[in-house]
């Protein structure tokens, strides 16, 4: 076993621990904790995979921003266990079977998945900035533009509500 | 995969790692210092003069007063987040130090050492995702604490903190455009050989200033920590050494932002003439650590006389500069910038 | 309304222009202001090493005078008593035995003689009321203390040193 095996390993326990805790925390904002914990272990196997944009973008934008957002909107509300509204039973069960469900379909998409990454051993240089900057603007520029303008009209939309 | 291991580069990193570390809190421990002389003398005062000569003992002083208070956690607060919220922002505040280009590269014996800890190339965006984590060390303090003042503090400094990443990033940008480049060393080193930063990029530096200044939570921008309103803020409820640790995060933050600014906008360890002195590698090396300290400490005063010279400003000024007033001029700076470049590259 | 003095000025309600609206030359100003203040002279005194010098005519603490010879001049007659506006003085007389001539030069003298600094407005009314020249005003102010008690200052504190005898022995 490598030292990148060890790390892997490490991380993924890390990851998975935490996305346990996000579900199974009774306090909201030990959730969102667990959560902002998970995030980072995953940015972790993005540096394991060289992907350093990948990495820092993924910290700047779901650690630093989101789930700050999370955290503040869960902040601002009164939390308290007894004024929590008890769910129903039916809720409880159609719950787990939709989200068995989906469950399902992804490990059945999953099952026939190539994953190129791993079986090169991850050292590629593509998730370097220069790298993954040249492939977005040249092979990928059609659907990054697109995706920069559902982003603009999402911008938009959020003004328009505020402005209300 | 086999487990050699250069343990010269491990010790040399581990000896950098330490090094950074304690210059980073000497120097967050002096800010201390520095902050109550210079906010005497612009009062007329003299500071404090009565420990050591110049009063030079006083953080010594003031930290041995910290270790030794009462630690008091409230009966309400949660406490293992309690505990968590210093304890990251100091965290937080030291991690940004690694991609920092202390100086150019030492040669000891046959081996050549730079003195940086990691040449990463995505160097400034790792500074700009710890700088966002770094507002869960204020809001998780601030919501621990369980007190409704240090919750009000804590939301205003985590909307404040996200608000000026924008145009701060945004002057980045324009900054990127210009050198090709993220890694600091890179950047450092383009202004070695040719001009610095600051004088491509007045706009830039003055928008990345201000929000280095809303990003430290320094005056005219603290409003996280208010004395007068908030009663002193996310810190409320902290006593004893989680106090020292929060304001030592930030004045370790405010250390980090000078030599950001220094590095990125002022040449970093590069200094006018510096090739032309013909001077050795080391001594070379040494001068320009000594310029890169010089010019920290010029934008540490900055940040201390810009604190004692401008009052606070109110939360709606503080969100419509930010919002209405930065980020149009960063983007505006950017487009420019990103004209220019490429008029120089292609002509019309 | 009239106005009351011709200081008044009107408050410049125009809008503001290009200039004042960039704030920054404001700030600018401001900084330059708050630098000069940092070479301009300190006004604090470093007290214990500095003192401010005092004017020729304060009143400081009370001291009870000798003669020439070493002794008492208070004869406990109780004008600086009644002089004394604040009644912050109080005395009990003694009648001079033989063999005291040495100590006190009247025949009658203060066995007890306080002044509460506490209650002193430091008119200086006593030393303009005293006969016999005893009380005078220094040029010295109360030093703190913990208790009230400390600033009722009695003989012991008040007389001035022997001028015949060493420091020792006037200690004790």
């Amino acid at each position: 076993m490598g030292i990148d095996m060890i790390i892997f390993t490490v991380l993924s326990a890390i990851a998975i621990a935490a996305a346990l805790g996000v579900i199974l925390s009774k306090n909201p904002v030990n959730s969102v904790l667990c959560m902002i914990t998970c995030f980072v272990a995953i940015a972790g196997h993005y540096i394991m995979l060289n992907a350093q944009f990948l990495f820092v973008v993924h910290l700047i934008v779901y650690t630093g921003a989101i789930m700050v957002l999370f955290l503040f909107v869960l902040m601002m509300m009164n939390l308290n266990a007894d004024i929590e509204p008890q769910k129903r039973n039916w809720l409880k069960y159609a719950g787990a079977i939709s989200g068995g469900a989906l469950l399902l379909v992804l490990v059945a998409a999953l099952r026939d998945a190539s994953l190129p990454a791993i079986q090169e051993g991850g050292k590629t240089d593509i998730g370097l900035v220069s790298n993954l900057g040249k492939t977005l603007f040249t092979s990928y520029v059609v659907p990054f533009e697109l995706s920069s303008v559902l982003f603009l009209s999402a911008m938009v939309g959020a003004v328009v509500i505020g402005k209300k | 995969m086999d487990f050699t291991i250069d343990w010269y580069f491990l010790i040399e990193k581990l000896l950098l790692i330490s090094a950074v570390l304690g210059i980073s809190l000497l120097v967050a421990m002096y800010s201390t210092w520095g902050e109550r002389k210079v906010a005497a003398w612009i009062q007329d005062r003299r500071g404090p003069n009565r420990a050591g000569i110049f009063g030079l003992l006083q953080p010594l002083a003031d930290g041995g007063k910290l270790f030794f208070k009462e630690e008091i956690i409230p009966s309400h607060a949660n406490r293992f987040l309690f505990v968590l919220g210093p304890s990251l922002a100091m965290l937080t505040a030291c991690l940004t130090s690694a991609v920092i280009p202390w100086g150019d590269s030492l040669t000891i014996g046959d081996r050549i050492v730079s003195l940086q800890i990691a040449d990463i190339n995505i160097g400034v965006l790792w500074i700009m995702a710890v700088v966002g984590m770094g507002v869960y060390g204020i809001m998780i303090g601030g919501w621990a604490s369980n007190n409704k003042f240090s919750l009000l503090a804590a939301c205003r400094g985590a909307s404040q903190v996200i608000s000026y990443e924008l145009p701060m990033g945004l002057a980045l940008i324009a900054l990127f455009m210009l050198s090709g480049s993220l890694s600091l060393k890179d950047i450092v080193e383009q202004q070695r050989e040719g001009v610095w930063y600051i004088v491509l990029q007045p706009i830039g530096f003055l928008i990345f200033l201000i929000c280095a200044f809303a990003e430290c939570n320094r005056t005219p921008f603290d409003l996280p920590e208010a004395e007068n309103e908030l009663n002193g803020g996310y810190h409320l409820e902290y006593s004893s050494m989680k106090l020292g640790f929060y304001l030592f995060a930030e004045y370790i933050n405010m250390f980090i932002s000078s030599v950001l600014m220094a590095t990125l906008y002022f040449g970093g360890y590069a200094f006018p003439y510096m090739d032309s002195l013909g001077l050795d590698g080391n001594m070379l090396t040494i001068l320009g650590i000594v310029a890169l300290f010089i010019k920290t400490f010029f934008f540490i005063f900055v940040f201390m006389w810009v604190r004692w010279t401008i009052p606070r400003f109110r939360y709606d000024q503080l969100m419509k500069l930010g919002w209405k007033i930065l980020i149009p001029l960063a983007l505006l700076n950017m487009l420019v910038t990103g004209a220019v470049v490429l008029f120089r590259q292609y002509g019309i | 309304m009239q106005s009351l003095t011709n200081r008044a000025t009107p408050v410049d309600r125009r809008p503001m222009n290009l200039w004042e609206k960039l704030y920054l030359p404001a700030i600018f100003k401001g900084m330059a202001i708050t630098l000069g203040h940092i070479f301009k002279k300190k006004a604090t005194v470093n007290y214990p090493e500095e003192t401010r010098p005092f004017s020729p005519v304060f009143r400081g603490l009370h001291i009870l005078n000798r003669d020439e010879e070493g002794r008492e001049r208070c004869t406990a007659c109780g004008l600086c008593a009644v002089a004394c506006p604040a009644e912050a003085i109080t005395m009990e007389a003694a009648e001079r035995l033989p063999g005291e001539e040495h100590l006190y030069r009247e025949e009658k003298y203060a066995a007890r003689y306080e002044i509460n600094m506490l209650r002193c407005i430091f008119c200086g009314f006593c030393e303009e009321a005293c006969p016999k020249q005893a009380v005078y005003m220094s040029e010295t102010f109360a030093p703190s203390n913990y208790q009230r008690k400390g600033f009722i200052y009695g003989k012991d504190d008040l007389l001035i040193a022997h001028p015949q005898k060493s420091i020792t022995e006037n200690k004790k």
